[in-house]
C-alpha cells in the first residue's frame, strides 16, 4: 500500500511529464503550420514547371535523354525519407514496415533522415548513402539526394529508383507512399504540396510537329531541365515528409498529454481516498483510546 | 493599343512578376535576346543577369538567377531560382554577398559547396549589375 507521500510524488512527476509533452505539442503545431506553408509556396513554381514540361515534352522527338531510358528492373534503389528524431508516433514504424516488404537482395537504399539509416544498417540491408535534411529542407539538400539517385541510375547500379516517404493526407492521417522517380519514362507532373492532386498533364500525349525552337538544342535544354525538375520533385517530397513528421509528432504529444491528465486524475482520486481513510482511522484510534481511559 | 506579351517570372518562393508587357530582353545561354509579341515558340536556358521589361514606355529592370525560359506565341514563362526588381535590390547586401562568395571561392570546396557559392556569386553580381546600371 503506497503512502500518501508516494502518491503525491508520483502526481508531481506525471505533472512534469505532461508539461513537457504539452510544450512539445505546441512546438510541433507551430512547425507543422510552417512546413505546410512551405509546401504551399512552391506551388506556382511547380505549376509553371509542369506547364513548361507538358508543352515541351511532346515536341521532343529526335532525342532521348539517358535518364529516360527504361530497363528491366533487376536492381532497384529506394530513397527512404524518414525523420531524424523519434517521438512521432507510428510514423517511422509504418514507413519501415513498407520498406521491409521490398526485395532484400536487389534493393539499395538511399537514406534521408537518421531513423531510416539506422533501420537499414540494423536490418543489414544495402545502404548507398545517408543524407540529412534541415527543417525546412533546403534546395541544396534535395539536389544532393537527387544527384546521388541519378548517378546510381546512370552508372547502371540501379535500373529504377523509387522514393518511399510519408505522404501528408491530413493532420491526423499520414500514409507511407512509394512513388517512382527514375527512369523518367514519361514526363509526369511534379507532385506538389500538401495533398498533391494526381491529375495527368493537360497536353501530354501525341508528338507534335509544329515548330518549336530549342536553343541551343533539345539535348542541352533537356539535360538541364530534367535534373532540375527531378531535384525540385525531391524537394517537394522532403517538404511533404516534414509536414507529416510534425503533424504526427503533434498528435502523438497531444495523446501523451491527455494520458498524463487522465493519470493525474486517477492518482488524485486514489490520494484523496487514502487521505480520508487515514483520517477515519486516526479518529477511531483517538475515540477508542478515550473510551479505554474513561 | 500595341500588342502585348504575358510575362510570368516565378521562383520557388514566390511569383515575382505577372503582367502584360510589350517587350522582354533577357540573357539566354546563347546570348542576349529581345522577345516581342508573336515570337517564335522557343525554349532555352536563362543565364544569371538582368531582364529588361518594357511596358507602356517604362523600363522595368530585374536581376535574375539561372533558370529556364519558355516562349509560346503570346506568353513568356521564366522559371528561375532568384528574381528581384531593381528597386528592391539592397546594393550593400549584394556587395557583401559578393565578397563573401569570392572569399569562399578562394578556399577549397567540395563540388556541392562550390556550386552553391557560384550560384550566390552570380546572384550577387546580377543584382549589382542591375543596380549600378540603373543608377547611371
Amino acid at each position: 500500500m503506497p503512502s500518501t507521500r508516494d502518491i503525491r510524488r508520483r502526481i508531481r512527476s506525471v505533472k512534469n511529464t505532461a508539461q513537457i509533452t504539452k510544450a512539445m505539442q505546441m512546438v510541433a503545431a507551430a512547425k507543422m503550420r510552417k512546413a505546410q506553408q512551405a509546401a504551399l509556396v512552391g506551388r506556382p513554381y511547380a505549376d509553371l514547371m509542369n506547364r513548361i514540361l507538358s508543352e515541351a515534352a511532346p515536341r521532343i522527338v529526335a532525342f532521348k535523354h539517358p535518364l529516360m531510358e527504361v530497363r528491366t528492373p533487376k536492381n532497384r534503389a529506394v530513397i527512404l525519407i524518414s525523420t531524424d528524431r523519434g517521438l512521432c508516433g507510428a510514423l517511422n514504424g509504418n514507413l519501415m514496415r513498407e520498406a521491409v516488404k521490398l526485395n532484400n537482395g536487389a534493393t539499395t537504399f538511399i537514406a534521408a533522415g537518421k531513423k531510416g539509416a539506422q533501420f537499414v544498417s540494423r536490418t543489414k540491408r544495402r545502404l548507398a548513402a545517408e543524407f540529412t535534411y534541415a527543417d525546412p529542407p533546403t534546395f541544396a539538400e534535395a539536389r544532393a539526394i537527387s544527384k546521388m539517385a541519378q548517378d546510381l541510375f546512370l552508372k547502371g547500379e540501379a535500373d529504377a529508383v523509387d522514393i518511399l516517404f510519408t505522404n501528408f493526407v491530413s493532420t491526423l492521417v499520414q500514409q507511407p507512399k512509394t512513388v517512382p522517380f527514375l527512369p523518367v519514362a514519361e514526363i509526369k507532373p511534379v507532385t506538389v504540396g500538401v495533398n498533391p492532386p494526381d491529375q495527368p498533364l493537360p497536353a501530354a500525349g501525341q508528338p507534335r510537329t509544329d515548330v518549336f525552337e530549342f536553343e541551343p538544342d533539345e539535348k542541352s535544354v533537356l539535360s538541364a531541365l530534367l535534373p532540375h525538375s527531378l531535384t525540385f520533385r525531391v524537394h517537394q517530397i522532403l517538404l511533404e515528409a516534414r509536414a507529416s513528421e510534425h503533424s504526427a509528432r503533434m498528435v502523438a504529444m497531444k495523446n501523451a498529454s491527455d494520458n498524463a491528465q487522465q493519470l493525474i486524475k486517477d492518482l488524485t482520486l486514489e490520494f484523496n481516498k487514502l487521505r480520508q481513510s487515514n483520517i477515519t482511522r486516526e479518529l477511531l484510534e483517538i475515540t477508542t483510546a478515550q473510551m479505554a481511559v474513561s | 493599343m500595341p500588342e502585348t506579351l504575358k510575362l510570368e517570372i516565378v521562383t520557388p518562393s514566390a511569383k515575382i512578376f505577372d503582367d502584360d508587357v510589350e517587350m522582354v530582353t533577357l540573357t539566354g545561354i546563347s546570348g542576349e535576346m529581345g522577345i516581342l509579341p508573336r515570337h517564335m515558340p522557343l525554349m532555352t536556358q536563362l543565364v544569371a543577369g538582368e531582364i529588361n521589361v518594357r511596358k507602356a514606355n517604362d523600363n522595368i529592370f530585374l536581376a535574375v538567377g539561372d533558370g529556364f525560359v519558355q516562349v509560346t506565341g503570346d506568353r513568356v514563362s521564366i522559371l528561375t531560382d532568384m528574381a528581384i526588381r531593381a528597386e528592391n535590390i539592397d546594393e550593400a547586401a549584394a556587395e557583401e554577398a559578393r565578397h563573401r562568395a569570392e572569399a569562399r571561392l578562394a578556399q577549397k570546396l567540395s563540388d556541392e559547396d562550390a556550386a552553391l557559392v557560384h550560384a550566390s556569386l552570380s546572384h550577387a553580381l546580377a543584382q549589382l549589375k542591375v543596380k549600378r546600371r540603373k543608377g547611371k
